[in-house]
């Protein structure tokens, strides 16, 4: 067994391997927050309780209408993006003439209510949502034993990712995107539809939160509060890659998660605090983040 | 003129608040009949909400139709409140209640750091306190209270029952993985000693971050890699659902067996008999145990249709019977006035009834129930709803818990 | 009077005759629950109202103030009035560290910054063995005050607590209507303009937020000494959000808001703790309903109805 740092290969990168995969979530729920910000300049405090949204329907998906894990892959994020979209026309839209900090207490207060009623209808403990089973089972690759399902949380978070920043970086509905944040109302002068944009927009960041949580509910048992535990990990993700910039926080996401996967080898009881000192470093060294445009 | 009506709004404004605070009013002494109330305290809306939660309150109240309080002429009550798991909201909600409320038995109350910041509280007002949620055996040993009885099991109790049965079984080299508070680290500590002297080995642990640790892979693989034969989750709730579904995503369980060192069929439940099937578990109560653990299960379940009792809410059923029964005995007055003596006469009457059968409290407040080795059936093997439990092994009271001179209660004379 | 106005004074007064009047209709624990939220709440409203910077993780310096304190008291057996200080002094010293790395950014970026290094504090704060985790630091006694008044008894606690409450919220008024305090608007209204007649804005903040966690401190501390524990819970991040709702509701950026925030909020918990996880579900409520058309909170609203400053 070839030893690295006193530590027995197989270990090293198993660890490695598995802070990719929750470095792949804590990446796609940056990004919606990302997404969100960048284009709304909303910080979107109920991007936890969207996630674990998504995670609840596609268990409510299987359990009350029968529907499984690969139609709840698109039907979930769906659903929840149209409950986004409903959220950005009623409420959220009052509060872009306001102060960006009540976007934050609303949206906070928003995630409190959701939060607060599915604990009140399903309880804590958390409810069951088994893996299907085409992605059952465990590859032996030599250095460690892989769940196949979690290799596939992986794969399928960096097509997101990676079609997400392309969408907005790539194409003209990004571009136009990217202007109607700059100056919609020359944009809108152009006879583009920006608070449609807009609503579809808080909607997609939604539906990509939802999105993660159809991938997570097999791996976390689907209960309220599990987007608690990643919210705050996440507004740390965003702080580091730099507010509104997409592809720092796919990196910043990825990279994270792999530190945090490193330092739960070396010094378990740290890894849930490593982000946060991450976070203190690069503040002292480069305040708008890595990637982060100047402020 | 402008200012008084404006300072009189502003004093109007101030006292329209006041029927929110209705409930902090001191209300006036009535004399009447005296009413033994009883407190149920426990989490009803977060991981244990299941464990204990509505149910608890349900079997409490099945006590005192069971014992039948109205045809004995007593005047009994049963409140309840929701902890939260959090030490200074269940402080401020014991003393309320000991205070205004006349509260005089306080039952239940899981989570070991909230069961262990209300001893002084109970102590310093002189009244009863009956816990069957909580797991630190620290409660009956430095800890431990004149005014207080450990009811339905502790991490000693766990330790011995599920750890020494499983290194018999041939599981001599041990894994842990441990929530890092006092909890989780007691049930380690308890647990590995067991271990220890039974002959086995344990060959490493794994703390982590609680609460907030959902992904335990990391530490799982840690586990695979130690060479170790059995993985000892001290855990609870929902990490301990958790963990058992990702080490069996990990294909841990081809390799190791899997101590859930605390488990309520609650637990079982949530998992599915899929995951759960084939693990170890002990409790001291089953529902599908014998004749009166099935009637008392019928008698409650029309008003818990969706959660079957597991220990917790046997032991305040049990609880609750048998501080009625005392209560009846002492004369309602004399126990209200005195805490200490009814805990004392408690501890001398023998305690019997359908969920326990025949128990006996010791002197630091521990209440002897026999403790009961459980494999989870697997799905083939379960022939009908909650039908979980294939029983392994049986382990009398008077052996089951830690002997009363390694406990240290300060209460004890030696 | 201490740059009153005359309706605040008024207000002012009415505070007083309520403070000492209650303990006698209502139960003084509560009462005391209220007051250190209310001096939590007016720590925090002075970087929120008066300084424009919403700082999301306040808790952080409560919680801590509260530990050090309960640890002070229990293990070295100090003077109440010492510990409260060692409280109030945690919540200084944390306040510089936190806020020379926050106070950088303004706006949302502060309060995500203020958010995640109160995780940090929390994390902290569950590994750090003097804490006991979990558990929290229990069985803290009352002890005595400058030596010779005993608080083991309910309402002399309360006179203290009170006594407390009051010199936090004139300190606060004080800051407020000094000449420190007026450059501070200045900030609010136009940091470029201050920055170009000279004034180094940032120290300003930063001075006005170490402040701000002082008194937080302070307010953890008494909290510790009256119930007797510290746990987790005065270090989360919903203790934090709390908080910020108690001034919201009560009134951002006024004189008696925070009061009356921690006065309605208390009372609200007191009162739906039975209904379980509905507590959270209406502070939720509350929060977007104050926000979208509740903004100027309780007092603020009193405040513009009557046409005067509250």
């Amino acid at each position: 067994m070839i030893m690295i740092f006193g530590i027995p290969g197989p270990l090293l990168f198993g660890q490695l391997l598995l802070g990719l995969i929750n470095g792949a979530f804590y990446a796609m729920l940056s990004l919606g927050l990302a997404v969100i910000f960048g284009m709304l300049n909303i910080i979107n405090f109920a991007h936890g309780a969207l996630f674990m949204m998504g995670a609840f329907a596609s268990w409510m998906l299987l359990n009350y209408c029968g529907i499984g894990y690969f139609p709840a892959l698109i039907l979930a994020p769906l659903l929840i993006g149209a409950f986004g979209i409903v959220l950005e026309k009623t409420v959220i839209s009052r509060l872009y003439k306001l102060d960006h900090l009540y976007g934050l207490l609303l949206t906070f207060g928003l995630a409190l209510v959701i939060e607060g009623l599915f604990r009140n209808a399903y309880g804590s403990s958390g409810l069951p949502y088994r893996i299907p089973e085409i992605l059952t089972g465990a590859m032996n690759l030599g250095f460690m034993y892989m769940p196949i399902y979690r290799g596939w949380v992986v794969l399928a978070a960096l097509v997101v990712c990676i079609s997400t920043w392309a969408i907005i970086e790539k194409t003209s509905l990004g571009a136009t995107l990217r202007a109607a944040t700059e100056n919609a109302p020359m944009v809108q002068a152009f006879g583009v539809n920006v608070p449609r944009l807009i609503t579809l927009t808080y909607g997609g960041g939604v539906a990509l939160a939802a999105f993660a949580g159809v991938l997570a509910a097999p791996i976390y048992s689907v209960n309220p509060n599990m987007g608690d535990n990643f919210i705050n990990t996440v507004f740390a993700v965003v702080v580091i890659g730099g507010m509104g910039s997409i592809m720092g926080s796919i990196i910043t996401g990825f990279g994270l998660g792999v530190i945090e996967g490193l330092t739960k080898v070396f010094y378990p009881q740290g890894s849930a605090t490593v982000v946060f000192v991450v976070m203190v470093i690069v503040l002292l060294t480069r305040p708008r983040g890595l990637f982060g445009k100047a402020a | 003129m402008i200012l008084s009506r404006r300072s009189a709004l502003a004093t109007a404004a101030a006292a329209s608040t006041l029927p929110l605070i209705r409930p902090a009013l001191i209300s006036p002494a009535r004399a009447q009949t005296p009413t033994i109330k009883i407190g149920v305290l426990n989490d009803q809306s977060g991981p244990y909400t299941n464990t204990g939660g509505a149910t608890s309150v349900v079997c409490a109240k099945q006590a005192l139709e069971d014992f039948g309080v109205s045809t004995k002429g007593m005047n009994v009550e049963v409140i309840s409140a929701d902890h939260q798991n959090k030490p200074d909201l269940a402080v401020s909600i014991a003393r309320q209640w000991f205070d205004r409320d006349g509260v005089d038995m306080l039952l239940d109350v899981p989570t070991s750091s909230v069961a262990l910041a209300l001893q002084s509280v109970v102590r310093e007002k002189n009244k009863v306190y009956l816990n069957s949620g909580a797991a630190s055996s620290a409660l009956t040993g430095a800890q431990c209270s004149p005014n207080f009885i450990h009811w339905t099991y502790d991490t000693y109790m766990l330790a011995k029952s599920t750890g020494g049965a499983m290194v018999k079984a041939g599981g001599d080299k041990w894994y842990f993985l441990t929530a890092d508070y006092a909890f989780g680290k007691q049930l380690q500590a308890d647990t590995s000693a067991l271990v220890n002297a039974s002959g086995g080995k344990v060959l490493g642990a794994a703390q982590y971050p609680f609460p907030g640790t959902t992904d335990f892979s990391s530490f799982l693989v840690q586990a695979q890699s130690s060479g170790a034969k059995v993985l000892g989750l001290a855990n609870a709730g929902g990490d301990t659902v958790n963990s058992i579904k990702q080490a069996h995503e990990f294909g841990l369980t081809s390799t190791m067996q899997i101590a859930a060192l605390l488990m309520f069929i609650t637990d079982v439940h949530a998992l599915g008999l899929d995951v759960a099937g084939g693990l170890n578990l002990t409790e001291s109560f089953y529902w599908d145990l014998n004749e009166k653990t099935r009637a008392f299960t019928k008698r409650v379940l029309p008003k818990t249709p969706k959660n079957y009792p597991n220990m917790d809410h046997a032991g305040c059923y049990s609880a609750t019977l048998h501080y009625l029964k005392t209560v009846a005995d002492m004369g309602v007055a004399e126990a209200k006035k005195d805490g200490v003596a009814t805990v004392n006469r408690m501890k001398a009457m023998p305690v019997e009834d359908d969920c326990f059968g025949q128990s006996k409290i010791r002197e630091d407040g521990r209440n002897l129930v026999t403790s009961y080795l459980f494999k989870v059936k697997t799905p083939a093997e379960s022939k009908g709803p909650w039908d979980y439990y294939n029983l392994v092994a049986t382990t009398p009271g008077d052996e089951a818990y830690r002997p009363l001179a390694d406990g240290h209660c300060p209460i004890v004379k030696v | 009077m201490f740059g009153f106005s005359r309706a605040q004074s008024i207000a002012f007064i009415v505070m007083l005759v309520l403070i000492v009047v209650s303990p006698y209709v209502l139960y003084p624990v509560f009462l005391m629950r209220v007051l250190c939220a209310a001096l939590f709440a007016c720590a925090f409203n002075l970087m929120i109202g008066y300084v424009g910077l919403l700082s999301f993780g306040h808790a952080a310096f409560f919680g801590m103030g509260s530990y050090v304190a309960a640890w002070t008291m229990k293990v070295w057996h100090v003077d109440a009035s010492i510990a409260i200080l060692f409280g109030a002094a945690t919540g200084a010293v944390l306040g510089f560290f936190l806020g020379y790395l926050a106070i950088r950014r303004s706006g949302i970026y502060f309060a995500m910054i203020t958010l995640a290094l109160a995780q940090m504090v929390y994390f902290f704060c569950l590994e750090a063995p003097f804490t006991g985790g979990e558990d929290g630091i229990q069985q803290v006694p009352r002890g005595h005050l400058f030596g010779f008044i005993d608080l083991t008894n309910d309402m002399t606690m309360y006179w203290v607590v009170a006594a407390v409450f009051i010199g936090g919220f004139l300190l606060v008024h004080r800051i407020i209507h000094s000449p420190f305090g007026q450059v501070l608007k200045g900030i609010r209204e136009n940091e470029p303009r201050a920055t170009s007649l000279g004034y180094r804005t940032d120290d300003y903040k930063l001075i006005a937020f170490v402040l701000s966690c002082m008194i937080a401190g302070a307010a953890g501390g008494t909290k510790a000494l009256v119930f007797g524990i510290a746990t987790l819970t005065d270090v989360h991040y919903s203790t934090s959000g709390e908080i910020v709702l108690t001034t919201l509701l009560g009134g951002l950026g006024t004189v008696f808001g925070p009061a009356m925030g921690a006065l309605v909020v208390t009372s609200m918990e007191n009162y739906l703790a039975q209904f379980g996880a509905w507590v959270t579900v209406t502070q939720g409520v509350i929060f977007m309903v104050c926000v979208l058309a509740f903004r100027r909170g309780i007092i603020g609203e009193i405040g513009a109805y009557l046409k005067i400053s509250l």
